[in-house]
């Protein structure tokens, strides 16, 4: 890397706005769009401006932005390129895959022409709450992969990153080229200024069909989960407390 | 009949609860496909084999070990190449992985190396037909989506807490393994482990959790959920976003969408209004219990027990009511 170009791809996802309630449409195998507004999932924003630091921090570079779906996805790309990402990619299909090996199959296909210094993904998507594409786009283009990370350094072709653990951190090293997922932490994405709105509309978007494969997971189902009974306010101060340790220990049983 | 495989995850020579219950979930689906082996896979540094006991004693037929120094510390690489290598000698029919920080690098991996796909943060699985279904939450816990998986294995990552160990004394016999990969190569190197402190509970597997929010208004006075968590003895100390994003505490304490996702026993919110983004890492917990000043907040509309008032007030007499009640037990 050092005083060369930095080359740099970001993968991200539309994913609806989760301040809903949502319904189950009519198949029983899907979530009603009906009403929903969408965004850049929250880990992939954090995705972007990771990727944006570090090309600020290299002095030159590119970030290009890929995210597969059908043409609604232009809209998350635009954000994304609206931040400061220098061009787009839309890898068509009617919908995703609910099987994360055929999503990252379709992405390595297409990843694998350039060569790539890092690849960022979010740490999971919110939608789907799947985790796995990342380290499989990994796995399939033979590069290491550090997952979750929320700390990352990156110097003369190395980097440092830190996960998090149950009750522990790692600090992990790796070697360049490498593919991260992004946790909540590293930082705080940017918004797009006005000015970078309208730059982003003049920015290449290329749009290409994906492979994308059958798999070997699909959904069976959606439902609702249960509703939890209805809130009870037990008593007002520290006068309330006697009678919620009798309703712990006699009716909860947790204590 | 069919062979289930499980990964046995262990940090620091220890084995981790989580390892305990893909062993269990391993042999309930085992048992459920008519009676197969459950083979479970055990790495780490030299000794962790001496830790194969308590996976037979929780229903693994077979414990394949490997000891390396190289697997000191988690190895996504050489263990995801030595996992899927024994998943093909076994012909396993379900892979189990746990959805840890660790396990969530690994099960991704083996499943690309075998070609199939994988199911994350599953909370039920169960064999249908000739496939393997497992359910998970989704759309941050307002959808449970269930997925077919029809590959073979079927790889599962089960989320910690959810599959109670249980106990199903089997032969547990050692086997030991090479490496399939020199573990020392690993490309990506975990320089160091941080642990926290032995005493100290992870969120994601303490059967109490006591929660703050800005109602506190101070990183200081987080002092007083740390002290009721300390009452109970058996609790972790979560937040909320606004609080992490503020740096009263660190962001792996975060509760909600983006953060940790638990589901404890009992879950004790102290000021906390109850946002959306915080409901949905918390409204699976078995009994919730509310502190706050505004009758109007989101949170009472959910918690089991709510109590409105000054949580200054509230909070140290609660710590002293549990604390006596559990000098009393």
């Amino acid at each position: 890397m050092g005083a060369t170009r930095v080359k740099i791809a970001v993968c991200i996802k539309r994913v609806p706005v989760m301040d809903v309630r949502f319904r189950i449409g009519a198949d029983g195998k899907s979530v009603d769009e009906t009403g929903l507004k969408y965004d850049v999932n929250d880990f992939d924003l954090w995705a972007v401006e990771a990727a944006l630091q570090l090309k600020e921090k290299t002095g030159a570079g590119e970030v290009a932005v890929f995210s597969l779906g059908p043409d609604a996805v232009q809209e998350q790309i635009r954000k994304a390129l609206s931040m400061g990402a220098d061009r787009g990619v839309q890898l068509k299909a009617a919908s995703a895959s609910a099987d994360p090996l055929s999503i990252a199959r379709a992405l390595a296909a297409e990843l694998e022409a350039t060569q790539w210094d890092v690849i960022f993904f979010g740490k999971v998507a919110i939608d789907t709450a799947d985790q796995s594409v990342g380290p499989m786009v990994a796995e399939l283009l033979g590069l290491p992969c550090v997952s979750a990370i929320s700390a990352l350094e990156i110097a003369n072709g190395r980097g440092t990153a830190k996960r998090e653990l149950e009750g522990a951190q790692e600090i992990v090293e790796f070697p360049l080229p490498v593919v991260l997922t992004v946790d909540e932490g590293l930082n705080k994405e940017r918004l797009p200024s006005l000015k970078g709105i309208m730059a982003a509309k003049k920015k290449p978007l290329e749009v290409k069909p994906a492979q994308l494969d059958a798999g070997t997971v699909s959904v069976a189902a959606m439902e609702l989960p249960a509703e939890r009974a209805a809130g009870r306010i037990i008593g007002e101060g520290a006068a309330a407390v006697p009678e919620l340790v009798r309703l712990l220990q006699t009716e909860a049983k947790v204590l | 009949m069919a062979t289930v495989f499980a990964f046995a995850e262990a940090r620091g020579g220890e084995l981790r609860k989580v390892a305990l219950e893909a062993v269990t979930a391993a042999r309930t689906l085992a048992d459920e496909t008519g009676g197969g082996e459950v083979h479970a896979l055990l790495v780490g540094a030299p000794g962790i084999g001496g830790k194969a006991a308590a996976l037979g004693a929780h229903g693994a037929d077979v414990v394949h070990v490997c000891e390396h120094a190289g697997f000191e510390h988690a190895n996504a690489e050489a263990g995801a190449a030595l996992a899927a290598e024994l998943l093909k000698r076994i012909g396993a029919r379900a892979a189990v992985f746990p959805a840890s920080a660790s396990g969530r690098d690994l099960a991704p991996r083996v499943a690309a190396k075998l070609g199939v796909g994988v199911a994350s943060d599953v909370v039920s699985v169960a064999a249908v037909g000739g496939a393997i279904h497992a359910r998970h939450p989704s759309y941050t816990g307002k959808v449970i989506t269930t997925l077919a998986l029809t590959g073979t294995p079927a790889v599962i990552a089960i989320r910690p807490n959810v599959f109670t160990p249980r106990e199903s004394a089997r032969a547990g016999r050692v086997e030991t393994v090479a490496p399939a990969v020199d573990p020392a190569a690993s490309k990506v190197k975990v320089r160091e482990t941080k642990a926290g402190s032995r005493a100290k509970l992870d969120l994601s597997e303490a059967p109490v959790i006591v929660s703050g929010g800005r109602g506190l208004k101070s990183a200081e006075n987080f002092k007083l959920v740390e002290d009721l968590a300390a009452a109970f003895g058996n609790a972790a100390v979560g937040a909320t976003r606004a609080v992490t994003d503020d740096g009263w505490r660190p962001h792996s304490d975060q509760i909600g969408q983006t953060g940790r996702v638990v589901s404890p026993e009992l879950y004790v919110a102290v000021g906390i209004s109850g946002a959306i983004q915080h409901l949905a890492g918390m409204r699976t917990s078995r009994t919730i219990v509310a502190i706050n000043k505004d009758r109007e907040a989101p949170i009472f509309k959910i918690a089991d027990y709510g109590i409105v008032g000054d949580v200054f007030d509230i909070v140290p007499a609660l710590t002293e009511a549990v604390r006596a009640a559990r000098a009393h037990r």
